[in-house]
């Protein structure tokens, strides 16, 4: 009767994986389900509205009698569609994943792995540059206002503007294959990381900056116990727009160089040759990749919360 | 003013004899002693006077309670001596030195407001923060904490992280943290305000048996006189516009108190004082203060 003050454990960290059970108790699957169902439908329909000229015209050429139903087969069908289906956006990913090694040339696995391969590699980079310029903004008041302006500055201009320039100069230096695609991806990553960090480095309060100051630590003490510790809230948010731009940066990277391989080929290839099927393949590839990417950060992010105390 | 300040004579005597049994021959000088302390700083409307003309010596191993309404400065001066605020004018000296070469010399522990734990460390971490600031090796750090927090009663806490503990725990972490590294002087800026009462009460009762035990120096800002008349052995009753100190008054109560003296006719009269001095302490508030 007594024992009314039984403490509750904290529930294991596995026990998060439940809550996809959950939604769907929650009946929160049924509604996302139904929205895919009806993307699908205006998919496969819009296919049939934006091929059919081309297929009338087919029919009229090699004058045909056409059904109704033979249009919409044969706008589901088409080599080069101008809207390829679902179905056949499917069914190329399919085979050029599944189906083929990956060590082939046309696997898309294989694709996707060079742009993720330069996509790490510059968001690391440009992450590293953010959180050394915020640092030095925060420490330093006359980098503060020197720097930002050209912080915002530099992404203003267009990235596509930009790629093929630092392509070619770095091609000039000897630099090819992933080192001008990461630095692209830098070059866009490092922009949330830096407004992120200059928010976070400054978010401790003034309490807890006296507590500091209390003990007398100089500034590294205070940068690596105190600062440092306390902009991680504001870090990996910034750190999850960073990958994305990364990946866009990498994609991007890849269209001037005339590379042979990584999304962004196979995406210009794609435009080059008309091979629709191709370039919506790539393009949902492109997606995928960014759901990977976010969902690694998302994941560290997550490890550190829990060894931060994981609060609630 | 100058008037109030002569008739108080305490003020001009030696500092009180410390009552314990150790000889203070080899360390002559208070732990802190401030002469004609001002402070005035610039607000958007002109200056603001938060010191004025503070003369105060504190003996070591006092507890010394600095009480008065709010914004009489007592949070002020105690910033000042931890070297957290600028005088503009007067001298401090805390254990016989500049108040930065005290606070260099790590001589004080600072117990806030509010804990002001870092979230991101569990209790042990958080007491060893300090310790980890002065080099300390991991085997001693740990051993010191333990300690530390063996002291406010919080051993078993070790893992536990700011979120998972009660405001009270959460404090006496603070107090651990202020006294991991051993500090002379420990400076405490109304840590118990925003407690309820019955964990007041406790740690209060925990405060000074920690302080009869280590024979630390504690200065103690509080609103509150029950509080500051349990604890201290003097009590320095101040007023606003501008701060400054109208009254000390000696709180000769035994060494060793439980929580029902606080109904003995000596505990009330010397309350009964306090609140007469802070009560002469806003007679004086008026234009021709400032």
């Amino acid at each position: 009767m007594a024992q009314i003050a039984v403490a509750t454990p904290r529930p294991p960290l596995w026990a998060t994986s439940r809550r996809l059970g959950g939604q769907f108790r929650r009946g929160s699957t049924l509604p996302i389900l139904a929205i895919l169902a009806a993307l699908v439908v205006v998919w496969f329909a819009g296919a049939v509205w934006l091929n059919a000229p081309r297929t009338i015209e087919g029919f009229e050429r090699a004058e045909l009698d056409w059904t109704a139903r033979d249009l919409v087969a044969a706008t589901w069908s088409m080599d080069r569609p101008v809207l390829p289906t679902p179905a056949q956006v499917f069914a190329d990913l399919w085979e050029n994943t599944v189906e083929r090694s990956v060590t082939s040339r046309r696997s898309l696995v294989f694709h996707a792995w060079v742009t993720f391969s330069s996509t790490v590699l510059g968001f690391l980079l440009g992450s590293a540059l953010g959180v050394l310029i915020a640092s030095g903004m925060v420490h330093v008041r006359t980098l503060d206002r020197s720097l930002m302006p050209w912080v915002i500055a530099s992404q203003a201009v267009p990235i596509l503007a930009i790629a093929p320039m630092i392509v070619v100069v770095l091609g000039n230096l000897g630099l090819t294959g992933v080192v001008p695609k990461a630095i692209i991806s830098a070059y866009l990553s490092f922009f949330p990381v830096t407004i992120g960090m200059v928010k976070g480095l400054r978010s401790p309060d003034p309490l807890q900056l006296d507590l500091m100051r209390t003990y007398s630590a100089d500034r590294r003490q205070t940068f690596r116990m105190l600062r440092w510790p306390a902009s991680v809230d504001f870090l990996f948010p910034s750190l999850k727009v960073a990958i994305a731009l990364a990946l866009v940066g990498a994609i991007v990277g890849e269209l001037p160089t005339g590379a042979q391989a990584g999304l962004g080929a196979r995406l210009l290839t794609g435009s080059y040759f008309g091979q629709t099927v191709q370039l919506w393949s790539a393009l949902v590839m492109c997606a995928l990749l960014a759901m990977v990417c976010i969902l690694l950060v998302s994941l560290a992010e997550r490890l550190v919360h829990a060894a931060r105390g994981g609060r609630p | 003013m100058d008037a109030l300040r002569s008739t108080d004579p305490r003020r001009t005597e030696p500092p009180a004899p410390s009552h314990h049994g150790l000889t203070d021959e080899d360390v002559p000088h208070p732990a802190v002693a401030a002469h004609d302390l001002s402070l005035v700083f610039q607000a958007g409307d002109g200056p603001v006077t938060a010191l004025a003309d503070i003369d105060l010596s504190i003996a070591r191993h006092d507890f010394v309670s600095l009480i008065g309404p709010s914004g009489c400065g007592k949070t002020t001066l105690l910033r000042v001596i931890a070297d957290l605020a600028q005088p503009t004018a007067g001298t401090l000296l805390v254990d016989g030195g500049t108040p930065e070469q005290a606070r260099r010399d790590r001589a004080y522990g600072y117990v806030f407001q509010s804990p002001a734990l870092y979230p991101w460390r569990n209790v042990r971490r958080n007491v060893e923060l300090p310790l980890e600031i002065m080099g300390l090796p991991k085997s001693d750090r740990q051993r010191r904490a333990a300690d530390a927090l063996k002291t406010v009663g919080l051993d078993g806490f070790e893992r536990k992280f700011p979120w998972q503990l009660s405001g009270g725990m959460q404090q006496r972490v603070s107090i651990a943290r202020a006294m991991g590294f051993e500090p002379d002087l420990l400076l405490m800026d109304e840590p118990f305000g925003a407690l309820d009462e019955i964990t007041r009460d406790n740690l209060n009762l925990h405060l000074h048996g920690l302080w009869q035990q280590s024979r630390l120096t504690v200065i103690f800002v509080t609103h509150s006189i029950p509080e500051a008349v349990f604890l201290s052995t003097h009590i320095v009753v101040m007023s606003p516009r501008p701060g400054r100190i109208v009254e000390v008054i000696d709180c000769d109560l035994p060494r060793e108190r439980t929580l029902a003296i606080r109904e003995t006719p000596e505990f009330l009269a010397i309350a009964q004082r306090v609140r007469e001095g802070l009560h002469a302490g806003r007679s004086y508030e008026g234009p021709e203060a400032a």
